[in-house]
């Protein structure tokens, strides 16, 4: 699929340059944990970024049902995910059959960092995707 | 058309957002605005873009919405044969207008919708568990079982109590994780040593329903038992009762309704017996497995 943006969206440089990692965002739905103002921020920032992502409602609920769209959200060699507490997320993946990989996952805190930090990893490059992409 | 038998059931539908060739991309606030709308009643939702990826299709439905220039986004057409897909042309339609459409296109593939619940359940961090089963023995709603690895596991996820973290308060090693509880380490936050030892002070369980419910499922202590079948004076049991659990109560935080469900001292004690009496034979019949070289058990004939 063609990358088409709109004439206002913002492209941060770095994204430009270096090898971005697959996106994953956590909305916590069923439960307001992450609070409401930083997931919409974050998801405001993914929106104009012009980069590709996948989006989920609550990785909570997957988790229960033992979804298995985990296993195609988490499959890619390096991925980004903005949720909450990385040892929560982890174990929720495990506790659900399908483990994340022991690398190339990063997990961003929603619900203890600010917005704009959160947007700011998400959004820029990973040192070393080169390699292993 | 899939059948949703429980809360835990169902699929999500999966929403394409197509801004590639062939389709006029969303002004950004609009785009925004239907994702987080989408999000919030329960949808997937992904954009691919050129220069990154999003997830592969599955078995998930899909949605594949954009302004299409044609009937369908040129590009997608690789895909239409992989799995159930629908395409909506949204030009013109408001976020609002999105979502409804979504809500339509949900209902007639079958998935699932959006459910009133709050997923709570254990999540065990098994780098810190070491499989005492504790938590097994003092969940009273079956949510724990062992696997065919005789490890702990969390089997019944939705006869979890809401907002009920009990079992993470009994856990000796903090290993018992709640995402969606107010506070760290249970919510999944870094363990400091100062948790462990917080945790460690252990609420005096024996305490509850004035019956030793811990001594008698590690030691079987004798005389905890005959205190409590000995236990004549009614209203002072009952008094003794009614402290015993509001310190429960308040050290392990459970929820009034789910105190209003505990099943009896004497069901504790019997499921607790239960539960020892299955591991043991389980361990044994795993034993005489491995003795014979024969494969072990499968987790089916394991269930609790
Ligand atoms: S993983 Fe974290 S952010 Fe996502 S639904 Fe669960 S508690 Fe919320
Ligand atoms: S109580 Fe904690 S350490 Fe013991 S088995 Fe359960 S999760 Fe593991």
């Amino acid at each position: 699929m063609d990358d088409v943006r709109a004439e206002n969206e913002v492209t941060p440089d770095t994204a430009e340059e270096g090898v971005m990692p697959r996106i994953l965002f956590c909305n916590c739905t069923y439960a307001k944990v992450v609070p409401p103002e930083v997931k919409r921020e974050v998801l405001a920032a993914l929106n104009a970024s012009g980069l590709a992502f996948d989006a989920v409602p609550d990785l909570c609920d997957m988790a229960a049902r033992n979804d298995p769209a985990l296993a195609r959200l988490s499959a890619a060699p390096q991925l980004r995910i903005a949720a909450c507490f990385p040892r929560a997320v982890r174990w929720l993946f495990h506790g659900a059959k399908q483990p994340l990989p022991e690398s190339g996952v990063e997990i961003l805190n929603m619900r203890e960092e600010s917005a704009e930090a959160v947007s700011k990893a998400l959004l820029s490059p990973c040192a070393g995707c080169g390699e292993q992409s | 058309m899939r059948v949703q038998a429980s809360k835990t059931e169902g699929i999500n539908l999966r929403v394409v957002l197509y801004e590639g060739e062939g389709s006029v991309a969303l002004a950004n606030e609009t785009r925004a605005a239907a994702m987080g709308a989408l999000l919030d009643e329960g949808f997937e939702v992904s954009r691919p873009l050129a220069g990154g990826t999003v997830s592969p299709q599955d078995e998930s439905p899909l949605l594949v919405i954009g302004q299409f220039e044609g009937d369908t986004p040129p590009a997608a057409d690789a895909a239409a044969d992989a799995g159930a897909i629908e395409y909506r042309d949204i030009a013109g339609l408001a976020p609002e207008a999105i979502v409804a459409l979504a809500h339509t296109v949900r209902e007639s593939v079958g998935a699932r919708s959006l459910k009133e619940w709050k997923p709570w359940f254990p999540v065990i961090d098994y780098d810190r568990c070491t499989n005492c089963m504790q938590c097994l023995s003092f969940c009273l709603f079956d949510v724990y079982s062992v696997d065919s690895d005789s490890k702990i596991t969390v089997q019944n996820e939705s006869n979890c109590k809401t907002d009920c973290p009990a079992c993470s308060r009994v856990c000796p090693e903090v290993a018992i994780l709640f995402p969606k509880y107010k506070k760290g380490p249970i919510n999944g936050d870094v363990v400091r040593p100062e948790d462990i030892q917080r945790e460690a002070m252990k609420v005096d369980v024996s305490s509850l329903l004035g019956g030793d419910i811990y001594a008698s499922l590690r030691s079987r202590s004798k005389d905890a038992r005959k205190r409590f079948s000995t236990e004549r004076d009614e209203s002072k049991a009952l008094l003794e009762r009614k402290r015993c659990l509001k310190k429960l109560q308040k050290d392990l935080d459970i929820p009034e309704e789910v105190l209003m469900t505990l099943p009896s001292a004497g069901d504790i004690e019997e499921r607790a017996t239960r539960a020892r009496e299955k591991l043991k034979r389980r361990q044994e019949r795993s034993r005489s497995a491995q003795d014979a070289k024969r494969p072990a058990p499968t987790q089916d004939d394991w269930g609790i």
